[in-house]
């Protein structure tokens, strides 16, 4: 967008005006006297600039090195203690977890049928930055890519066995990992039940939750006016109070999430990576193998946020879905084509069928399924959603509310009905047509070669499979960087550019410690308790979306 | 010789631009050119402005204030980029191109290590058009 205001000199009484005019385009900026980067600490030292929020950079940039250091110095200590926690989160808390992640549902699918639909994020003139196909790449990367890699095999396999399997009891309670009543015996009943209970965890669910954040801080920030950082959210709840610590403490929090999510990730995608090596091409499955892969996926992250959204994020998102729709298309295309196409209609039916009895938040008897399954899925998608929404927010700047949303929330889910139909819906073909049980019997970072390794040209999807997994580990590393240091700037996303690769590397480099040194697993429980706080988070982004909302100008 | 000069400026970093300010003002004088002074800024609320049409205005008025200190005729132009860091040089370089200017007059940091991973927008910039640039160092 370009604005092109020539003026030639005037009369010596023409005033210089320094007020602060109305925006082009009707849009409702919040009256605050804050200046964005007005508690920033700007320096320039060693031929470095920095521009940092000083109490959120240098909180985030203690507690996370404090809790590298007690994850590292007293693994044995510290791993029941972020056990306990989770437990008990997932255990006495799932119904609030199950009740906020359907009221986030139901505000993203109702706003797309109203009038408010027609609002335009950044004013009613806005333009799209970024083409359709660039933004949803970018999007779809950011929210769940790698997670389809490894649980698009994976998961509707676990549910179909636990279906068939129908259910058991001691003690008056379930012992069975079964979703809902089961479908002992039953074995197309327990198809229909096991990809209903897959989509539902990939589904309108966690779009539905990334789509709330990332709408309010769009709102928040492109018509209101306020820094894009996670505090503006609060705007309508807490007033010119965000400005001191609650807000820094809702931003530490997130940056918290936001790095420890993406290190334990690229820890433990490292070592799922690695198997995948070796069980691909024999490479030694070893430590110099991961902090190798570490090492590269973080450099080219490195590179791509040098490179900035347009030419780093966005061509590396469109790359990756390249190649994933590469990859799909060929297990449509070799798999059972027919079972997929006429599947794809079943299970977004048995979808829609179970979908009330599976996100009920209240007297559910399948506690394993909807406890260690269902809220587990929710605490983990919550806790990501701060790194998700900012960058989605970021990017949807001249997008009408409703084109967001069916953009975030259905578009997305539709792809992942296909994605869970055609790898789900090929590898229980195999188990059922072909009585191959080696997917299943396989290392959960193996199912997928595992099942493409049933289909033809093996060695060339395997390795589109590896290259996959590695892109979108490069995808997130890139984004997450960019989200972090625009919270820890105090909301600016013209920062210095060393910020940015400071960020990008210390992500590097707290994997490889903690993959050296363990604790990641241990870690990134604790990444997933951050689940709940940032719940009441997105609990407050409803009320803030509607407020924010109603207050824009409209017709 | 020269017809239209442009001067890309930050209104939060006017202070360390000044030089190059002066510079083309001179220069403008000399060969009763046009300078048309060019920002690229995000599009997200920054510490000026909080919307991109709001820094348009600022930078419209800086331009204003320029042409009647120094009696010339000025214009200006705001270019907004989703990631204006990473995004500058190219985003000079089409500007160069749309205002068709002749001569880009530019402050630019002294050269240091870490130029081998963040270069330069000025030396960017010098090496991918075909008018010419004048790069005024700034001792930060």
């Amino acid at each position: 967008m370009e604005n092109d205001s020539p003026n030639t000199p005037r009369g010596k009484d023409a005033p210089v005006s320094d007020g602060v005019p109305k925006p082009e385009g009707p849009a409702n900026l919040i009256d605050t006297d804050y200046v964005i980067g007005q508690d920033n600490v700007t320096a320039s030292r060693f031929g470095l600039d920095v521009d940092l929020h000083g109490k959120v950079f240098s909180i985030s940039a203690l507690t996370i090195l404090f809790f590298v250091f007690i994850t590292l110095a007293l693994q044995d200590q510290v791993e029941p203690i972020f056990d306990a926690v989770f437990a008990f989160l997932t255990g006495n808390m799932s119904w609030f977890f199950l009740l906020a992640a359907n009221i986030f549902v139901l505000l993203a699918v109702g706003l797309i049928f109203t009038p408010l639909g027609k609002i335009r994020i950044g004013g009613a003139h806005a333009t799209p930055d970024f083409s359709y196909t660039g933004w949803f790449a970018m999007l779809f990367a950011a929210g769940m890519g790698i997670g389809l890699m490894f649980y698009g095999v994976s998961e509707p396999l676990t549910h179909f066995g636990t279906a068939l399997g129908g259910t058991s009891m001691e003690n008056g309670a379930r012992t069975d990992w079964a979703p809902l009543a089961a479908a002992a015996g039953d074995t197309d009943g327990a198809i229909s039940l096991a990809m209903a209970a897959t989509i539902f965890h990939w589904g309108l669910h966690p779009w539905g939750i990334y789509a709330v954040v990332a709408l309010a801080l769009a709102l928040f920030s492109f018509n209101k006016g306020l820094p894009l950082t996670m505090r503006s959210v609060f705007y309508p709840i807490l007033g010119e109070r965000i400005w001191g610590w609650p807000g820094h403490v809702i931003d530490i929090l997130a940056v918290f999430a936001t790095l420890f999510g993406l290190a334990t990730s690229l820890g433990l995608g490292a070592s799922q990576a690695s198997a995948g090596l070796a069980y691909l091409f024999g490479i030694p499955d070893n430590d110099v193998t991961m902090v190798l892969l570490i090492v590269g996926i973080s450099a080219v992250a490195l590179l791509s946020v040098l490179a900035g959204v347009d030419k780093g994020v966005q061509r590396l998102s469109q790359l990756n879905m390249v190649l994933a729709f590469l990859l799909l298309a060929f297990v449509i295309a070799v798999g059972p084509t027919l079972a997929i196409a006429s599947g794809f209609f079943e299970n977004l039916g048995a979808y829609l069928v179970h979908l009330p009895a599976l996100s009920m938040p209240f007297g559910r008897e399948d506690a394993n399924f909807s406890q260690g399954w269902t809220a587990f899925y929710w605490a983990w998608w919550i806790s990501w959603s701060p790194f998700v929404g900012m960058f989605i927010a970021r990017v949807s700047r001249g997008r009408s509310v409703r084109e967001f949303l069916i953009a975030v929330l259905l578009v997305p889910s539709l792809v992942s009905v296909l994605w869970m139909t055609a790898f789900g819906g090929t590898a229980i073909d195999q188990v059922i047509t072909d009585n191959f049980q080696g997917v299943k019997d396989a290392a959960l970072e193996l199912q997928l070669f595992t099942m493409l390794g049933q289909l033809p040209l093996t060695s060339i999807t395997s390795f589109v499979g590896i290259v996959l997994v590695m892109v979108f580990f490069i995808t997130s590393s890139d984004s997450g960087s960019l989200v972090i240091d625009s919270i820890t700037a105090g909301g600016k996303v013209d920062a210095p550019k060393p910020q940015r690769m400071f960020w990008a590397i210390i992500e590097g480099v707290i994997a490889i410690a903690l993959l050296l040194g363990g604790g990641l697993a241990a870690l990134q429980t604790a990444v997933i308790t951050t689940g709940l706080p940032f719940t009441l988070v997105l609990v407050a982004a409803c009320y803030a979306i509607i407020k924010g909302l109603l207050s824009e100008p409209r017709g | 010789m020269f017809k239209k000069i442009m001067v890309p400026v930050d209104l939060a970093h006017a202070a360390l631009l000044q030089s190059s300010i002066d510079l083309a003002a001179d220069l403008a004088k000399r060969y009763q050119a046009e300078t048309c002074y060019v920002s690229v800024t995000a599009n997200t609320p920054g510490a000026l402005a909080r919307t991109p049409e709001e820094y348009a205005h600022k930078l419209a008025d800086f331009a204003k204030a320029q042409g009647k200190l120094h009696g010339q005729e000025v214009s200006s132009r705001v270019v907004t980029a989703p990631d204006p860091i990473a995004d500058m040089d190219d985003a000079i370089i089409q500007a160069i191109h749309d205002t068709g200017a002749d001569l880009v007059i530019m402050s630019t940091h002294l050269p240091r290590r870490l130029d081998v991973v963040v270069p330069s927008n000025g030396g960017k910039v010098a090496t991918h058009t075909d008018v010419s640039v004048f790069l005024v160092r700034h001792r930060d």
